[in-house]
């Protein structure tokens, strides 16, 4: 790669949307002329300053964009390496990361003439982001979620029920973001007329990989301005948490050409990497096949049939991962490695009482895994945390793990 | 080249001036043995040609039913190995009805697609309908299924534009499977009149045989669907009849009875419409 110009990691996915062998389009007929549609409406979209510009204000003035660059002065002193910093994604709008992507949607939503929109949600994060937008554009909103995790994260499908939208809860399978999935898809596939279904990962057909990428990006190009102001350098270490990898894309992308710049993704390892289906880090524990309208890398039996995973972490509960995730491991550009629910516990703890910031579950497993490269770096290097999402939703299921009753 | 049991069986229907009757089941479904019972028997009680549905963890274009017998068969321990088999016990006594398998694609990737193909041809695989294969991923599997002599059908939707019509039906082979309604399997069509609208469509641009399938639940609506397909596509309706005879989840003597005679009574609505 010595001309890195014309060998970018940023020229991913072709025109075909693949990121290497990953990505792709595998739906079903009935939707294939929807996301071609939804592709050259995005194009469109891309190169209209008109779009650019309502995107930009309602970043900075519904979401409070650019989020802070936190400097984590007392848990930098603990671990005694590098200095560690907090890109602070959970004071967005919301609550997390997943806000910036829903924006971009509905605009286009609104701009290709949809009047419902339809969601998938994990912890409920990317549920909430969308209701709200819903809510701020008047549109109606259906949100699939799993059984399980409607159960798990009482708290946030009763915020979503507050903004208006409508809560299915999913019982197929164990209950969680892969079947939210499966019926979201359902439900697209019986309303194609009317329905934009706004998906809340790097995941799924073309183009949404690379959208929500697009979306997410934000967090990385500010990050990069902001730590060049503070260090006058670039970071050594970025690292972020993945489950579908939509905050870890976002973060990661404006980075992939400056090859000095380590990147790290924290995959949900639950009860350890070594039990069967007791995990949901697809990138460590499974292989490639296609899933979701995407290939990537998922969880699987012999037989090519789809595991359920587990995570302490419902928004880390999905067999796959973004297509482009997939591509960067094999590249060898980004390291993933799980983290296990009692290393998210332990970090989640950590940064509450340090910092005086409770983090997301998610981000927890992102933190973890900060706490074991920080301390092996020198103190003259730097590591940044994505802070993807604020942790008053997992209270409860903290709680219930420290056998704490609430 | 000779020709393929699909051609063979539309022709027949042709010449007898009726829509060819296409049963889907699900291979596997309540159990193996009552599956393989079922599949061998449909012949005789008037499938022209048989989908075998190939359980899927995360079968996203199907309803509630279909999706459940799959699971069901899965926990069983069905694979996609055991559906092959199913399709060579059945070929050692039928040389002439056409077997489809129908499924998704990730377990024939996981499989081997070339393992695959070739597998599947010799148990007797005359084509197949891979949901989450649009023609955009032709590569993946139909473009290599046709140098194995293996059919790809596929399906054209309300969705599929006349623009996009020529793309869809490039590398279409054996029949034209055109989806009655955007929904899911098991779902009910709401206008006769505008399937045989896009039947017609379908039929300006193409020379092969079209079936019309989702949604198609009793006699009465084969018979509608017969009067201007070349074939009617049955599926949920039949694995429905199969569960409706389990006692305790469990197959009954009257399991492969209740299916066939449901069969038998689309078959004779689908024959007394004359074409």
């Amino acid at each position: 790669m010595e001309n890195s110009q014309f060998n970018s990691l940023k020229n991913a996915p072709d025109e075909n949307g693949r990121f290497g062998m990953f990505g792709g389009r595998f739906v079903a007929e009935t939707l294939m002329p929807l996301i071609l549609e939804l592709e050259s409406a995005y194009e469109a979209a891309k190169n209209d300053p008109a779009y650019q510009n309502e995107l930009e204000n309602l970043n900075s003035d519904y979401t409070g964009r650019p989020s802070p660059l936190y400097f984590a002065e007392r848990l930098t002193k603990e671990l005694g390496g590098a200095k560690i910093f907090f890109k602070r994604e959970e004071l967005n709008h919301t609550g997390s990361h997943k806000v910036n992507n829903c924006l971009g949607q509905i605009l286009l939503a609104k701009r290709m003439g949809r009047t419902r929109i339809i969601a998938e949600t994990g912890a409920g994060q990317h549920g909430v982001a969308t209701a709200t937008v819903c809510a701020r554009f008047g549109l109606p909103c259906v949100i699939y979620m799993g059984a399980t995790d409607v159960e798990r994260q009482a708290p946030n499908v009763f915020r979503m029920k507050l903004l208006g939208a409508e809560v299915v809860p999913v019982s197929a399978g164990a209950g969680t973001l892969k079947d939210a999935m499966n019926e979201a898809l359902r439900d697209w596939v019986s309303n194609v007329k009317d329905t934009y279904y706004l998906i809340g990962t790097a995941a799924g057909p073309h183009p949404y990989p690379t959208m929500v990428r697009d979306f997410q990006s934000i967090i990385g190009k500010e990050l990069r301005e902001q730590f060049l102001a503070k260090e006058n350098k670039l970071p050594d270490a970025i690292v972020a948490c993945i489950g579908g990898g939509s905050n870890a894309i976002g973060i990661f992308h404006p980075f992939l050409d400056d090859k000095q710049v380590k990147l790290y993704g924290a995959e949900a390892g639950g009860l350890g990497i070594e039990v069967e289906n007791g995990h949901a880090a697809s990138m460590t524990g499974g292989k490639p096949g296609v899933l979701h309208g995407n290939r990537t890398y998922l969880l699987q039996n012999d037989d090519g049939q789809i595991l359920e995973g587990h995570s302490i972490s419902a928004g880390l509960d999905y067999p796959g991962v973004g297509p482009e995730h997939s591509f960067l491991k094999d590249v060898g550009r980004v390291t993933y490695a799980p983290i296990t629910d009692k290393e998210a516990l332990e970090a989640f703890q950590i940064c509450t009482r340090l910092e005086g910031i409770i983090p997301a579950l998610e981000s927890a497993h992102g933190l973890a895994q900060v706490i074991k490269i920080a301390p092996m770096m020198t103190k003259e290097q730097t590591i940044v945390l994505n802070l993807s999402g604020r942790g008053d939703k997992d209270v409860e299921t903290v709680g219930k793990h420290l056998g704490v009753e609430l | 080249m000779t020709k393929s049991r699909i051609e063979k069986s539309f022709k027949k229907c042709a010449d007898n001036n009726r829509a060819a009757l296409v049963t889907f089941i699900t291979a596997g479904y309540p159990d193996l043995k009552t599956s393989q019972k079922v599949l061998n028997g449909l012949p005789k009680v008037g499938a022209d040609i048989i989908e075998l549905g190939m359980p899927f963890s995360d079968p996203m274009a199907d309803g509630p039913t279909i999706e459940a017998a799959g699971h069901k068969a899965l926990a069983a321990g069905h694979n996609t190995l055991k559906t092959l088999e199913m399709v060579a016990n059945f070929r050692k006594n039928d040389q002439t009805t056409p077997i489809i398998l129908m499924g998704y694609y990730n377990p024939i990737y996981i499989f081997g697609v070339e393992k695959f193909l070739i597998a599947a041809k010799k148990a007797g695989v005359d084509g197949l309908i891979i949901v989450d294969l649009p023609s955009e991923e032709d590569e993946e599997l139909c473009l290599p299924a046709l140098k194995h002599d293996i059919n790809f059908i596929r399906l054209t939707t309300p969705t599929t534009d006349e623009k996009r019509l020529p793309t869809v039906l490039k590398n279409s082979s054996g029949f034209v499977y055109y989806v009655s309604m955007t929904g899911i399997t098991g779902s009910a069509i709401s206008s006769f009149d505008s399937v045989s609208d896009a039947v017609k469509e379908i039929k300006s641009h193409t020379d092969l045989p079209v079936a019309v399938g989702f949604g198609i639940k009793s006699a009465k609506d084969a018979a509608q669907i017969a009067a201007f397909a070349d074939g009617v596509v049955v599926g949920s309706a039949l694995i429905k009849a199969l569960e409706n005879s389990l006692e305790n989840g469990k197959a009954t003597d009257s399991s492969v009875i209740a299916i066939h005679n449901l069969v038998g009574d689309l078959a004779s609505a689908i024959a007394a419409v004359k074409k």
